[in-house]
């Protein structure tokens, strides 16, 4: 068979030395956030100012790799004015595209910077090719994330249906409900990811050691509670043990990573465009872990879908860095559905 | 705030066939002025099909009230798509899209008269002009904005939009690919055996303190605390001009008329409140409205 066509490796980068760490790992773009509510991973002590964000992308530049922005939360009218002034400042910037979740802020990147790269977020929660093909028309974006909703054939179909490029979930934390479309947060804690680019925000999150073990709560919440052999997880709200008609499990979701290396003959045939590493809040060791083991895999399948397999050593690697230390296909396996 | 008129949201649950085609006949004699039909939640429910709801629909449109026909609110296959098509060419009904490819395959019409959902994260002014002129008429806004926010967005509008509130029910939170209902019984989605047929306010996730927390509806997930904007009808009307009560498994007529009374005057907001109480599923919760955690019942000091 030809060679298969290339595939992007979308690193996360929460800071500069991160950025810096998938650039030399191996990433083809690197996508960050301003230190403010106008992206999805708002987290104190992470993300970039100015001077960073600069000094950042003449960094990839330099080694010509992208810096992508994320600016994926929605706007209100009252902070308007914030998330325009972030589109502006990125492409003064020279960010080579902005991933984009609100139609409005879309219209006013198009109008203002017509030579701007769009790309549609997964916040967007596009999860067919004629939602797809609404953004693309009306704004022109280039590239769309999909949720990670899928299963391949509908990805296959997805592809097939749409001249947007479309990039997938490759490894990280997994959000179980569909991206842009998950209110829980707000509801615990009056933080969202859609409004404050926040779920289950540290400030709300507290650490009990009570006789019946270690709990944690949200927000007053009681999240979980681990007993003395088992490690206490982030109480992200999704993936606590919860009571459902006197049974106590993980009612939604295990704590537990998304890991599609397996599937990257089948996500390359299908004519999927990159690859998105989760992360943005990891830390820089992290991410060299992450962007060397895809780096390396990518490498292999470009040389031919057939040749490919799943190196032990890079699942190891990756299992060590995962949420819950083991991992899922999600919803690209239907029965995890 | 007579001009307020009440809307009657999507059914959420899966009830038996019969079970529903009774409940909308009782809804024909309610005081719902806009009845809002379908299967917005899961595609793998059938008990009545496109056809049984259009009729279901004539049936209401007969009796007076204005119909809406909402669609799927995660449109994932080719023939979740197939079934949307089919309902925007019923161009004898309304439709509300409840996200992206709908509001697509409506501007691919002529329509001007569409609803535009909950689930469609319009929260500022620029994104719901982008709505209006591709044909919207009707906001229904997300349940997790508050009064105030609300407000700001129209103030921002070059021209109104007719605005609905949610103001009753089991807030819907999230969606998922997942179906945590058949997650319950060990089951996978595609052989779920349908589980949630039948489980008339859906499955309630508690905490490990036997606190009610959620509640399990298929791929949907919801509030175990019931929305309950009573209190706070006269505010609400002035932002709004629609206020949509969700379907539950009993007393939805008698929340419609303890609305119909308060909105005509009848009975005071604090009454309402009150007497709302053994129509509740759970306790009752309003702090989205107020800006503050969606679960909180938030009581304005005065």
């Amino acid at each position: 068979m030809t060679a298969t066509q290339r595939i992007e490796l979308v690193c996360p980068a929460g800071s500069l030395p991160a950025l810096k760490t998938a650039v030399d790992n191996g990433a083809d773009c690197v996508y960050v956030g301003f230190k403010d509510a106008t992206n999805a991973r708002n987290f104190t002590g992470l993300n970039f100012d100015a001077r960073a964000m600069r000094e950042g992308i003449a960094y990839a530049h330099a080694k010509r790799r992208k810096v992508l922005l994320a600016l994926n939360t929605y706007p209100q009218a009252a902070n308007w004015g914030d998330w325009t002034a972030a589109v502006d400042r990125a492409a003064d910037f020279g960010i080579d595209a902005v991933i984009l979740a609100d139609p409005g802020l879309m219209a006013y990147a198009r109008k203002t910077h017509p030579d701007l790269r769009l790309h549609l977020s997964v916040q967007g929660s596009a999860t067919s090719y004629e939602a797809i093909n609404f953004y693309h028309e009306h704004f022109g974006i280039q590239r769309a994330v999909l949720p990670r909703v899928l299963s391949l054939p509908q990805v296959e179909q997805v592809i097939a249906s749409t001249p947007v490029e479309i990039e997938v979930f490759g490894f990280g934390g997994l959000c179980v409900m569909v991206e842009g479309r998950c209110a829980l947060s707000a509801y615990a804690t009056g933080e969202s990811p859609n409004c404050n680019g926040a779920c289950s925000p540290g400030k709300h999150v507290r650490w009990e050691q009570t006789p019946q073990g270690m709990e944690t709560r949200l927000n007053g919440i009681l999240i979980d509670r681990f007993a003395e052999d088992e490690r206490a997880g982030y109480p992200t709200l999704c993936k606590g043990r919860f009571d459902v008609n006197g049974e106590t499990y993980y009612a939604i979701e295990e704590p537990t990573s998304l890991n599609t290396l397996e599937l990257l003959p089948d996500l390359a045939k299908a004519g999927v465009r990159a690859i998105k590493i989760e992360g943005r809040q990891r830390s820089p060791a992290y991410v060299a872990q992450v962007t060397r083991v895809w780096r390396a895999a990518l490498d292999r399948i470009m040389q031919g879908a057939e040749q490919f397999k799943v190196q032990p050593a890079w699942v190891t690697e990756l299992d060590k860095i995962s949420e819950g230390r083991s991992h899922t296909l999600g919803a690209y396996y239907r029965p995890w559905k | 705030m007579t001009a307020t008129r009440i809307a009657l949201g999507p059914l959420l649950y899966y009830w038996s066939r019969q079970g529903t085609l009774d409940f909308y006949a009782g809804i024909a004699d309610s005081p719902a002025d806009i009845v809002y039909l379908g299967e917005t939640v899961c595609a793998r429910r059938h008990e009545l099909r496109l056809e049984d709801w259009l009729e279901v629909a004539d049936m209401l449109a007969a009796a007076g009230k204005e119909v809406v026909l909402s669609t799927q609110s995660l449109i994932e296959s080719e023939s979740d798509l197939k079934t949307l098509r089919r309902i925007v060419a019923e161009e004898r009904f309304r439709v509300e899209a409840n996200e992206m490819s709908a509001v697509h395959l409506l501007c691919g019409t002529q329509r001007r008269d569409w609803v535009a959902g909950p689930a469609l994260n319009i929260f500022n002014p620029r994104t719901m002009e982008l709505m209006m002129a591709a044909g919207a008429s009707r906001w229904v806004v997300a349940p997790e904005m508050s009064g105030a926010a609300i407000a700001e967005l129209q103030a921002g509008l070059e021209t109104p939009v007719e605005t609905e509130v949610l103001a009753w029910g089991r807030l819907p939170l999230a969606h998922s690919a997942r179906c945590f209902t058949a997650r319950h019984f060990n089951l996978q989605k595609d052989t779920c055996e349908f589980r949630c047929l039948g489980m008339a306010d859906g499955l309630v996730l508690r905490t490990r303190e036997g606190e009610p927390f959620l509640t399990l509806n298929g791929v949907q997930t919801q509030s175990a605390r019931v929305h309950n904007l009573l209190a706070e009808l006269p505010e609400v009307a002035r932002t709004a001009s629609v206020v949509r009560i969700n379907p539950q498994g009993d007393d939805t007529a008698s929340v419609l008329e303890l609305f119909r009374a308060t909105i005509d005057g009848i009975v005071s907001p604090v009454d309402a409140f009150e007497r709302s109480k053994t129509l509740m599923v759970d306790q009752p919760c309003n702090g989205f409205w107020h800006g503050r955690a969606g679960l909180e019942q938030h009581v304005a000091s005065s």
